[in-house]
C-alpha cells in the first residue's frame, strides 16, 4: 500500500486538500491582500468546493482520471491565475498518471517513479502557462523543490516520498519570504514584495502536505 | 466593511440580476454569467468580446452596446472570469466574421483568455486577442508580469468597436485597437484602499494623510506611499510620469481620460481635469476629446487615474463615433 497511489489515496488527497484549503482560506487571502489583491483563499475554496462536488457526484475509475477532473474543475470554476495554473498542475498530473498500460488498460494505482514524473508534468505545466522561474516568488518555489525531493524519495514508496515533498514545499514557501516578485500581481509591488511569503507558495505547500497526510494512511 | 450586498457568495449573481432588470438594451445570461447586447449586432460583424474580474464597473459590463463591445463575462470580484464563461461570451455572439478579445494584461486575465481563445479556436472560431498594457507605474517588463491594463481599455474598445460597427475585418480590428494600447498611458493615485467584500477589510492600510502613488485597479498597494498633498501636485505628478513616458510633443493632441476608482466624487475628478488640462497647455498638448468619471473603478477605492492617449484623424473618428451602451452614450 505504501508504494502505490490508488484511486482511493488519490481522492484522499483531494478531499485533504479542500479541507485544508477551507482551514486556510483566510491566512491564504491575508498573505495575498499583503502583495496581491486578497481573494486566493475565497477563489480556491469555491474551486474545491465544486471538486467536491464532482467527486461526490461520480466516482473516479482511476487516480489519473480523477486527478485529471479535478483540474478541470478547478479551470471552469476558479478563475484568476490559480484556477489556469493549478488546473492545468492537476490535468497534466492527471494524464500523466492515466498513460494505459499494455496489459490491465489504464491503471487502477500507480507507484512512486510513475507519481514523481507526472508532478514533474504538473509543475512543467504551470511553468509552461505561467512563464515562472524558481526565485521569481511563485507557487514554482514551493512545487520545484516538492517535485525533486518527491522524485529523490521516490524509492521509498509513495508515502515517504509524499512526506518528503511536503517539507520541501514548507520550506519552499518560507524561502520565498525575501524575494521580490517577478510574476503575478505582486510584480507590481517591486521591493515592497519583500518579506511577505507568496500566497501561491503557501496554498502549493498544502498541495503536497495534503498528498502526505492522504498516503500516510 | 459596511456595503450594499445581501452576502459575497452572492454578490455577482445579484448584481448581475440588477442589471438586467436596469438595462433593456443588455441581454444577461445568468448562468454563463455573459453580458450581451439585447439586439445582436448584424451578422458579418466582427464580435468584441471583453471582460475581467468585477468591481470595475462600469468596466466591462457598461461597455456592451452598439458601437462597442459584444459581450462583457464578468468573473468574481477581482477574479479574471474562468475560460468556460469566455468561450459562452464569443459562440453567443460570433457570427462567422471572426471575435476579438479585449484583454487587460494582468496574469489571471491572460491565461483565462489563452484558455478561451485555444478552445475558440478548435470549434472553429477565429479568435484575435489585444492586449492592453498601458501603466507606466509598472516599469519593466523583464522584471515584473509587464504593464497592467487599466484606462486604456476603454479607449482601446471604443476604437476597435467602432472599426468593427463598419465592418471593417478581424485583423483590421485588431490592429486598431494595438494601435489605440500602444497611443495610451496611464497613472493611478490612490487615496485610500479598496474593500474585497469577501475578505472584509481593506485591501492595505493607508494613514489619513498617505497616499498610495502607482497603484492598479484591484486593490493592490502601489510603487511608494507619499504624503497627501493638494490636487494640483498630484495631478503634476501624474502627467510627468506619463510624459517621462510617452512620445508627446508640442503641437500633439490627445484623447484625455480623468477616470475615478470608485471613491471619489465627479467634483474633485473635475479639480483635477482641470489641473491636467494646465499642465498639458503648458507643454503645447491639446486634449482634443475629454472624458471625466468613473469608468474604470476598483471597488470603493478613492482616488484617480488619468489616460493619454495620442490621437490621430483614424483615432478621433472612431472615438467620435456613436455609441449607445450603459456607461458611454453618444451619436
Amino acid at each position: 500500500m505504501d508504494g502505490t497511489l490508488d484511486t482511493a489515496r488519490a481522492e484522499a488527497w483531494i478531499r485533504a486538500l479542500a479541507a485544508a484549503v477551507a482551514a486556510h482560506e483566510a491566512e491564504l487571502t491575508a498573505l495575498d491582500a499583503a502583495i496581491g489583491d486578497g481573494d486566493h483563499g475565497s477563489n480556491l475554496r469555491r474551486g474545491f468546493e465544486a471538486v467536491l462536488a464532482t467527486l461526490d457526484d461520480a466516482p473516479a475509475a482511476s487516480p489519473g482520471a480523477l486527478l485529471a477532473t479535478t483540474g478541470s474543475t478547478l479551470i471552469s470554476r476558479v478563475g484568476g491565475a490559480s484556477g489556469p495554473l493549478y488546473g492545468s498542475a492537476f490535468r497534466a498530473i492527471g494524464h500523466a498518471l492515466a498513460v494505459p498500460d499494455p496489459d490491465a488498460g489504464e491503471r487502477p494505482a500507480t507507484g512512486a517513479p510513475a507519481v514523481a514524473a507526472a508532478l514533474a508534468e504538473g509543475l512543467a505545466a504551470v511553468q509552461r502557462l505561467g512563464g515562472a522561474q524558481p526565485g521569481d516568488k511563485t507557487m514554482v518555489d514551493a512545487f520545484a523543490p516538492a517535485v525533486e525531493a518527491f522524485r529523490a524519495a521516490a524509492g521509498d514508496g509513495v508515502a515517504a516520498a509524499a512526506r518528503a515533498a511536503a517539507a520541501a514545499a514548507e520550506q519552499g514557501a518560507t524561502a520565498t519570504v525575501p524575494m521580490v516578485a517577478r510574476k503575478g500581481r505582486a510584480s507590481y509591488l517591486g521591493p515592497r514584495s519583500a518579506g511577505h511569503r507568496d500566497p501561491g507558495a503557501v496554498s502549493t505547500a498544502l498541495v503536497f502536505g495534503a498528498l502526505a497526510a492522504a498516503c500516510r494512511g | 466593511m459596511k456595503k450594499l450586498i445581501n452576502s459575497p457568495e452572492t454578490l455577482l449573481a445579484d448584481a448581475l440580476a440588477g442589471v438586467a432588470a436596469a438595462h433593456p438594451g443588455l441581454a444577461v445570461d445568468a448562468d454563463a454569467r455573459v453580458v450581451t447586447r439585447a439586439v445582436p449586432a448584424a451578422p458579418g460583424k466582427v464580435a468584441l468580446v471583453s471582460g475581467g474580474g468585477s468591481g470595475h464597473e462600469p468596466l466591462h459590463i457598461g461597455f456592451v452596446g452598439p458601437g462597442m463591445l459584444d459581450a462583457a463575462c464578468p468573473g468574481e470580484v477581482f477574479t479574471s472570469p474562468v475560460p468556460d464563461q469566455v468561450l459562452a461570451a464569443a459562440r453567443a455572439v460570433q457570427s462567422g466574421a471572426g471575435v476579438l478579445f479585449v484583454v487587460k494584461n494582468y496574469t489571471g486575465d491572460v491565461l483565462n483568455f489563452r484558455l478561451a481563445a485555444e478552445l475558440a479556436a478548435e470549434e472553429g472560431i477565429a479568435v484575435e486577442t489585444v492586449l492592453v498594457d498601458d501603466d507606466v507605474a509598472v516599469e519593466d517588463s523583464t522584471w515584473t508580469a509587464g504593464r497592467r491594463g487599466t484606462g486604456a481599455t476603454v479607449v482601446v474598445e471604443k476604437t476597435a468597436g467602432a472599426l468593427a460597427e463598419r465592418g471593417a475585418p478581424l485583423e483590421a480590428v485588431a490592429a486598431v485597437g494595438r494601435r489605440a494600447d500602444a497611443a495610451s498611458r496611464s497613472f493611478a493615485i490612490a487615496l485610500s484602499a479598496a474593500t474585497v467584500p469577501a475578505a472584509g477589510r481593506p485591501g492595505f492600510d493607508l494613514p489619513e494623510d498617505e497616499i498610495e502613488v502607482g497603484v492598479g485597479i484591484h486593490g493592490e498597494p502601489g510603487r511608494r506611499r507619499e504624503p497627501m498633498r493638494p490636487a494640483r501636485d498630484l495631478a503634476a505628478e501624474v502627467v510627468g510620469a506619463i510624459l517621462a513616458d510617452h512620445d508627446l510633443a508640442a503641437g500633439d493632441e490627445v484623447i484625455a481620460l480623468v477616470n475615478g476608482l470608485g471613491g471619489t466624487p465627479l467634483l474633485e475628478l473635475y479639480v483635477v481635469f482641470g489641473e491636467v488640462r494646465a499642465l498639458l497647455a503648458a507643454r503645447g498638448v491639446r486634449i482634443a476629446r475629454s472624458l471625466v468619471g468613473n469608468y474604470v473603478t476598483s471597488l470603493d477605492m478613492a482616488g484617480f487615474s488619468l489616460t493619454l492617449t495620442k490621437a490621430d484623424r483614424e483615432l478621433l473618428e472612431l472615438w467620435d463615433a456613436p455609441v449607445a451602451t450603459p456607461a458611454l452614450t453618444w451619436s
